[in-house]
């Protein structure tokens, strides 16, 4: 435990999560949350918890996104995510420095962390957040997240256990603007453990197939069960092209098979936030919307004009895909070859 | 199989000591070994499809709403009676939750279960993950007494609920390995208690050899269920589910259950603030080409996107 480490502040913690040595932008966009709770939290400090092997170079980048401070435990058994090194390390620093609030990203390595670390330390845990505030009144973390699939929307709190854990998707929070430079302070820990206390090790990695990543795509055309087959996704492809974007879908493309489970956009796949969000023939069921919400600019396009979709979206086209999708491509691509 | 060549220590010469070791080595394996034991837990969930809002208080609507198997446990109970098919021994499942959930354990015996526990009280209710892992866990303790177990499968998350954590919290209770995102057992070895399992994570497979017993939450992948056979059903028509209390059979720590051992409180609910509608447009009323030129001019005007190759040749 280092000396110089104030006891008395209420620590907001931020895992910044690395594989490889590439931090996840997930921990950007929670630094960014952790600021703007520390402002309501007069006294507070924001922390950076970082593990892996040879990962000190990550914890420059947490300074210009907020952290004051990261907590390092840099160890060769750290190499790759391992349940129960991490769960051990991450624990060991939450109970000598008792942190306030620590948010996770709800990512598969951060869920599998999380949940681990709330029941070492016998602590509530909120999973999957897309809103975290400070409750005005009792000084405390007010975490709100979707449940029953995104049909009711709950706020929790938890008031006598700390730290008071949180999870949150990737893009569901604004990604904040870096400081240009930002000093901070790197305290190394140890992680005291020896390979044969974990009986668990890698025997490989199999890559997966080029992963098509939307969370982070600025325009994404996707396409439902309005599309009636498989044979529509080639049109959204070639307008998605045409804008730059790429191709997502809502939960019945994926269960028939037309789509890659990457592709999926809503509450079973992947949360988005892209400036542009075509849907087309995606009725808007409540499992789908909960996860493209966020977008700054929805165009809906069905041929039912009571389409729920409709109800959320910035502009929406009753009329016909087939008709429209090459229209739409047509005029994309003509402003581009010269008007 | 695999389990019987792991004894590096017998020596074959030829056919016929081989067929020796095999037979000295399946006895041996019988006496040494005690029956292979796997438990899933299992929740029932609303339809989540089905789930109606009552607009005025915010609450859900629970009347009328048909309750399930949480789809990936259904898969982790199909992995288990696999096992069992491979191995022999016995599959337990165990479910905490209300009375109406005995239907959901009767369908795990359906589906080749032998033994099915529902931990049941009113105390119980309103628990947070960290309660429903104090819960899960002491009643998997509780049955380990009986023997030891091999394996502890559970669904990746509750579609109710979504968390996920009920499962990473129970193996930190237990101190067992923690398999997350399970979607193959590549191998699986009782008698050296070794495993090989395949978890997706977001780089593709990981492939992870754990000791055993190891605690697995599985994605639907991990195994296709099958119809349950004839014998199965009738089995099921006839079997009753354990019940047990938080009093009996084991006595469960009052302040570690329900709202008591729940960290974690709802301060409120209420239903997503919907985003505002837009303009409608309808190409049967404007044509096609109007249509989306319109459409394509407000998008231009919203400066969400500069239409990326418009003016890439150009300028």
């Amino acid at each position: 435990m280092s000396d110089q480490v104030e006891t008395s502040s209420s620590r907001i913690w931020v895992f910044i999560e690395q594989e490889e040595g590439k931090p996840h932008p997930v921990s950007w966009e929670l630094l960014g949350a952790a600021m703007r709770l520390s402002e309501e939290l007069p006294g507070s400090v924001v922390e950076g918890v970082l593990l892996g092997h040879n990962v000190a170079g990550i914890a420059p980048q947490a300074y210009r996104y907020g952290a004051k401070r990261v907590y390092l435990i840099d160890d060769p058994l750290l190499e790759t995510y391992r349940n129960l090194p991490y769960g051990h390390g991450v624990s060991k620093l939450v109970t000598t420095y008792k942190p306030e609030i620590f948010l996770f990203g709800a990512t598969t390595l951060g869920r599998d962390l999380a949940g681990t670390i709330a029941t070492r330390v016998q602590t509530g845990l909120t999973a999957d957040c897309t809103e975290l505030a400070i409750d005005p009144k009792q000084k405390i973390l007010a975490a709100t997240r979707p449940t029953f699939g995104g049909n009711l929307m709950a706020t929790i709190l938890c008031r006598k256990h700390r730290p008071q854990m949180a999870t949150v998707r990737p893009r569901v929070l604004v990604m904040p603007e870096p400081l240009a430079e930002a000093e901070g302070e790197l305290l190394r820990e140890t992680l005291d453990l020896n390979e044969s206390d974990i009986p668990v090790r890698r025997l490989r990695l199999i890559p997966g197939k080029e992963r098509v990543n939307i969370e982070y795509a600025d325009v994404i055309v996707a396409g439902g069960r309005g599309m009636g087959g498989p044979k529509g996704f080639k049109l959204l492809e070639e307008l998605a092209e045409s804008l730059g974007g790429v191709v997502g879908a809502s939960r019945p493309v994926i269960d028939a098979g037309w789509l890659g489970h990457d592709h999926q956009v809503g509450q079973t796949g992947q949360t988005v936030r892209p400036k542009l969000y075509i849907a087309a023939g995606i009725s808007g069921a409540v499992q789908h919307t909960v996860g493209m919400s966020g977008s700054n600019f929805i165009l809906a396009i069905n041929s039912d004009p009571k389409a729920p979709i409709f109800q959320m979206a910035n502009v929406s086209i009753v009329g016909d895909l087939y008709k429209v999708i090459p229209e739409l491509i047509r005029q994309v691509k003509g402003t581009r070859s010269g008007q | 199989m695999a389990l019987l060549r792991s004894y590096g220590w017998v020596r074959c010469t030829d056919k016929y000591d081989l067929d020796c070791a095999q037979q000295y080595e399946n006895r041996r394996f019988r006496k040494a070994r005690h029956v292979m034991h796997s438990v899933v837990a299992i929740k029932q969930v609303p339809d989540t499809s089905n789930v109606r809002i009552n607009p005025e208080t915010g609450t859900l609507i629970r009347e009328g709403v048909p309750t399930i198997i949480n789809p990936y446990d259904i898969h982790a109970v199909e992995m288990a009676v696999r096992i069992k098919e491979q191995f022999g021994g016995t599959v337990t499942v165990i479910s905490m939750g209300p009375p109406k959930a005995m239907e959901s354990l009767v369908e795990c015996i359906e589906q080749g279960a032998d033994r099915a526990i529902l931990i049941s009280d009113r105390r119980f209710g309103a628990a947070d993950t960290l309660a429903t892992s104090y819960v899960l866990a002491h009643t998997i303790e509780a049955i380990q007494e009986a023997g030891p177990i091999d394996l502890l499968l559970f669904g990746k998350q509750a579609i109710d609920g979504d968390t996920g954590q009920v499962g990473p919290g129970v193996a930190a209770r237990l101190q067992v390995p923690l398999i997350s995102n399970a979607v193959m057992i590549e191998s699986f070895d009782p008698v050296a208690r070794k495993a090989v399992i395949h978890r997706k994570i977001e780089q593709g497979v990981e492939v992870i050899e754990t000791s055993l017993p190891a605690l697995l939450t599985v994605e639907k992948e991990i195994a296709a269920v099958k119809r349950a056979p004839l014998p199965n059903l009738i089995n099921a028509a006839r079997y009753k589910p354990e019940l047990w209390t938080g009093d009996a059979p084991v006595p469960f720590s009052p302040e570690l259950v329900g709202i008591k051992g729940s960290p974690t409180i709802v301060g409120k609910a209420f239903t997503p603030t919907p985003r505002e509608a837009g303009a409608i447009l309808s190409v049967a009323e404007k044509g096609l080409s109007k249509t989306v030129a319109d459409v394509l001019a407000m998008i231009v005007q919203a400066n969400v996107v500069t239409f990326p190759n418009n003016n890439g040749g150009k300028q």
